[in-house]
């Protein structure tokens, strides 16, 4: 009964979403009134419905009904319950409910904080967002329902994929796709904005915070699933650009890029078609993600399972959405003005370098992803690209794009000139030079890629600082330096600590690959080995019995110099009902590295292979990350989004956009006066 | 600058006619650069009386399987049952390559599980299997009369392979 209700949900979320894609769209060209109402309850309806659609299917797994072939394909009873919970978008039906399930959520978000916006704004905003779902409602009732029932029920599950069986695989899913969905929100004003032929700053505005939020969601989903394949994989490694990674990076650098042109859009009133532009692509971006992971062109780690019916359906969804809002953007695009102008030297020009840079990335990662395709099209043979192409190509266009963090927030806005910010920023730059030469010899032998990393990132760090000291120490008015400290808007201290998140990052990354060490070793009882300077011993074996699976435990002491470190216990782990072997490392973590114990094979004689690394800093890469986050965070915290709040109602339609931006523009411009 | 702002359309439409095609190509297929090309020669010493070699030589005008396996492989054992079956029906001759193994343990499982092979030899340090650029085991080789590798099965045989694959393009070899 239960799955029958969820099924009719979906069904009845399919109605909505088509009344509020064409209704409102309709009101809004003809200026009638009672259609464009129609915009808000329909999406908060849609998402009534989707939420319990998916109560449902929670419901379904949580209670392991087997009679639903979704949940007897990928759950078990003895399954945990917060395993089961995950389960239930740990399948290809699951995912794209969850999906769907986000985009609405972001729907009624944007019907709730956008009062202050003209009804009719919001109209096109939600038509625009009501095409995607019922593109991805009509996706999953005619290929993949998640509620499909199995007659006669399986008397238990196949179970969970063992390597989705793990606390950050409950998280990870809905973060990326709370960032891919939310870079919806942002198509959908830029669409809009298309659509209604007003392609002023104030769409850039409206869809500053969304976007901003959306990125961090989307910064934190990519840190987690890192930070899973690092410990889950067992191979140490924690970036693999796997298709399916790259899926959700192209959106990020995009979306990066969007974050800043918008700023310039909103503050300056250039890039506006550059920026709408962007925004297209991010979205288009997450869309052929979703593509490439559940049409099964290609293969990955993630491979659900696939049908080449589902493909043929996305890819004329893909081309219905995205070549649609492309022709829309070759059409109107062409009526937006030029924008302010601005010197060669300037904010302006140092951003959009950052830019294309960004959008160079992502379309590089988007080549070495698609080339295999490409050449297999054209029957010239298969092949894959790996990580070396990747890193060929990924190092040279960050590492300006990197240096530019550095100068970009303290240039001036339309025009800076080389003698005043080379004053500037001289104590910057020595400092990290210096650094970035010496400190590889106090680490650990020098080497040129340590010198660069480390010298982005104290450069970044320096410049950082040095702009915040500026501010400081310039603006006047305030007596003490804490009220000082204080001035500055939250959306300057937000960027500043993302891009501090850059440096810590790079940091990490430098930090790791070229200090690591690792070894393989086969060890019986009572043997040590030395890794990094500590000595693990192999103290015991043991069969221990898991709720679903029957593991052998190693006991591994670590010491240091003869004094204890750690007791670590990395595991085997065979999954009785999905018959297969997963390895579970063990881990002993602190901020300046990472001691990872993963247990291979039995090689007779009782000896066991181990794979032992020490990984300093490695921890710096998702800190950097969670930093960024968190500097988005304080961007949107920004209290002018407060005040905007605070000002919608009735004054909506006579807002001057100029008056709210007055006050963070000359905030934010720095410590240019 | 209006012919720009159509450039984005046409890389996207460039783009789905890409996606359009591959769709029709499965992504887990890997051609062997084996394929068409001479089995490599090699001599080695026969499982079961190692004091006897066996050479691909001496299968010149037959259509043969060559079929790398090991006791410790457990993907082996999966296919062990079907190459049984198969062989009884004499459809094609099966030859086994026994990778990497510890002999006793080999002949022990031919002897519990049934032997489906003419011969086997032993490749003990794996020289052979590098040469046959096998990845890992269980891997197949449809040999023809003049020693050309015809086809290769990456991965344990099945019954789909068997019928679609191996035992059609047999026939037409034996022709």
């Amino acid at each position: 009964m239960i799955p029958e209700i969820g099924q009719f949900a979906l069904i009845l979320a399919l109605m909505l979403a088509v009344t509020q894609a064409t209704l409102p769209m309709i009101g809004a060209a003809r200026g009638r009134q009672q259609l464009i109402a129609i915009a808000k309850p329909a999406a908060q309806a849609q998402f009534i419905f989707v939420t319990i659609a998916f109560c449902c299917l929670a419901y379904s797994f949580i209670s392991n009904d087997f009679s639903v072939l979704n949940v007897a394909t990928n759950s078990n009873s003895r399954l945990p319950l917060h395993y089961r919970l995950a389960a239930t978008w740990g399948s290809h039906e699951g995912s794209l409910l969850l999906w769907t399930f986000m985009l609405t959520i972001w729907m009624v978000a944007v019907t709730l904080f956008s009062n202050h916006l003209p009804e009719e704004m919001i109209a096109r905003v939600l038509g625009v967002m009501a095409v995607v779902s019922t593109g991805f409602l009509l996706f999953m009732l005619l290929t993949s329902n998640p509620f499909q029932r199995l007659i006669p029920a399986a008397p238990d599950g196949r179970d969970l994929n063992p390597l989705l069986q793990d606390p950050a695989m409950v998280a990870h899913p809905p973060m990326l796709y709370m960032g891919y969905v939310g870079f919806s929100v942002a198509f959908a004003f830029a669409v809009s904005a298309l659509i209604s032929g007003r392609l002023d700053a104030t769409w850039a505005r409206w869809s500053r915070p969304w976007t901003t939020v959306a990125w961090m969601f989307l910064t934190c989903g990519i840190a987690l699933g890192s930070f899973w394949a690092y410990y889950v994989l067992g191979w140490g490694g924690w970036w693999f650009w796997d298709p399916v990674e790259n899926a959700s990076f192209m959106p990020w650098l995009v979306g990066t890029a969007l974050i800043h042109s918008l700023a310039v859009t909103e503050k300056r009133g250039g890039f506006k078609s550059w920026t709408v532009l962007l925004a297209i692509a991010a979205f288009s971006l997450s869309l052929l993600g979703t593509f490439l992971v559940r049409s099964g062109v290609l293969t990955s780690v993630h491979a659900f399972a696939n049908d080449p019916k589902r493909g043929v359906f996305i890819l004329g969804f893909l081309t219905l959405v995205i070549g649609g809002s492309l022709a829309l953007y070759a059409w109107r695009a062409r009526q937006v003005g030029l924008g302010s102008k601005f010197e060669v030297l300037s904010r302006e020009s140092l951003l959009l370098t950052n830019n294309v840079l960004l959008v160079v990335a992502a379309g590089s990662v988007l080549l070495g992803t698609l080339y295999p395709l490409f050449i297999d099209a054209l029957n010239l043979g298969k092949l894959s690209v790996g990580p070396p192409y990747f890193n060929t190509v990924f190092v040279p266009l960050m590492a300006p794009a990197m240096f530019l963090i550095g100068v970009g927030p303290i240039a001036r806005w339309k025009q800076a000139r080389l003698p005043e910010l080379a004053v500037r920023l001289r104590w910057a730059f020595g400092l990290s030079l210096l650094t970035g030469v010496l400190l590889p010899f106090v680490i650990g032998g020098w080497k040129w890629r340590v010198s660069l990393g480390l010298l982005l990132a104290f450069w970044i760090v320096a410049t950082v600082a040095q702009n915040i000291w500026n501010r400081v120490r310039i603006s006047s008015g305030e007596s003490t330096f804490v009220s000082r400290l204080k001035a500055p808007t939250r959306s300057y201290y937000g960027m500043q600590l993302a891009h501090i998140g850059v440096a810590v990052f790079i940091t990490g990354v430098t930090v790791v690959t070229s200090y690591q060490t690792e070894k393989d070793v086969k060890m019986n009882i009572g043997d040590t080995v030395n890794v990094g300077g500590y000595d693990f011993r192999l103290n015991n074996l043991a069969q221990v019995p898991g709720p679903n699976y029957q593991a052998v435990r190693a006991d591994i002491e670590v010491t240091k110099d003869g004094a204890a470190v750690a007791s670590m216990h990395p595991e085997k782990r065979a999954f009785t009902a999905a018959q297969s072997v997963t390895s579970e490392t063990a881990i002993d973590r602190s901020v300046f590295r990472d001691l990872y114990l993963s247990l291979g094979d039995e090689v007779g004689g009782g000896a066991w292979t181990v794979r032992v690394y020490h990984k300093p800093l490695v921890n710096w890469i998702w800190g950097g990350a969670l930093l960024m986050a968190i500097g988005g965070g304080f961007a949107v915290t920004d209290r002018r989004y407060a005040l905007a709040a605070r000002k919608r109602t009735a004054e909506a339609t006579a807002e001057k956009p100029e008056k709210l931006s007055t006050a963070t523009a000359s905030a934010t411009s720095s410590a240019a006066k | 600058m209006n012919r720009l702002l159509l450039l984005p359309l046409a890389l996207f439409i460039a783009l789905v006619v890409l996606l359009l095609v591959s769709l029709r190509h499965d992504p887990h297929e890997v051609p062997s650069p084996l394929v068409n090309k001479p089995a490599p020669a090699f001599q080695l010493p026969q499982l079961q009386d190692p004091t006897k070699t066996f050479s691909a030589q001496e299968m010149r005008g037959k259509v043969w399987l060559l079929n790398v396996w090991a006791t410790w492989c457990v993907a082996c054992r999966e296919e062990h049952p079907l190459l049984v079956a198969y062989a009884k029906t004499g459809a094609v001759p099966i030859y086994g390559l026994d990778y990497k193994d510890d002999r006793t343990a080999a002949l022990q499982l031919l002897s519990e599980e049934g032997n489906p092979y003419v011969l086997n030899v032993s490749d003990t340090d794996g020289r052979v299997a590098i040469d046959y650029g096998v990845y890992g085991a269980p891997e197949t080789y449809l040999i023809d009369r003049n020693g050309v590798i015809q086809f290769k099965q990456i991965g344990p045989i099945n019954e789909d392979v068997w019928q679609d694959k191996i035992l059609p393009l047999a026939r037409r070899l034996n022709q």
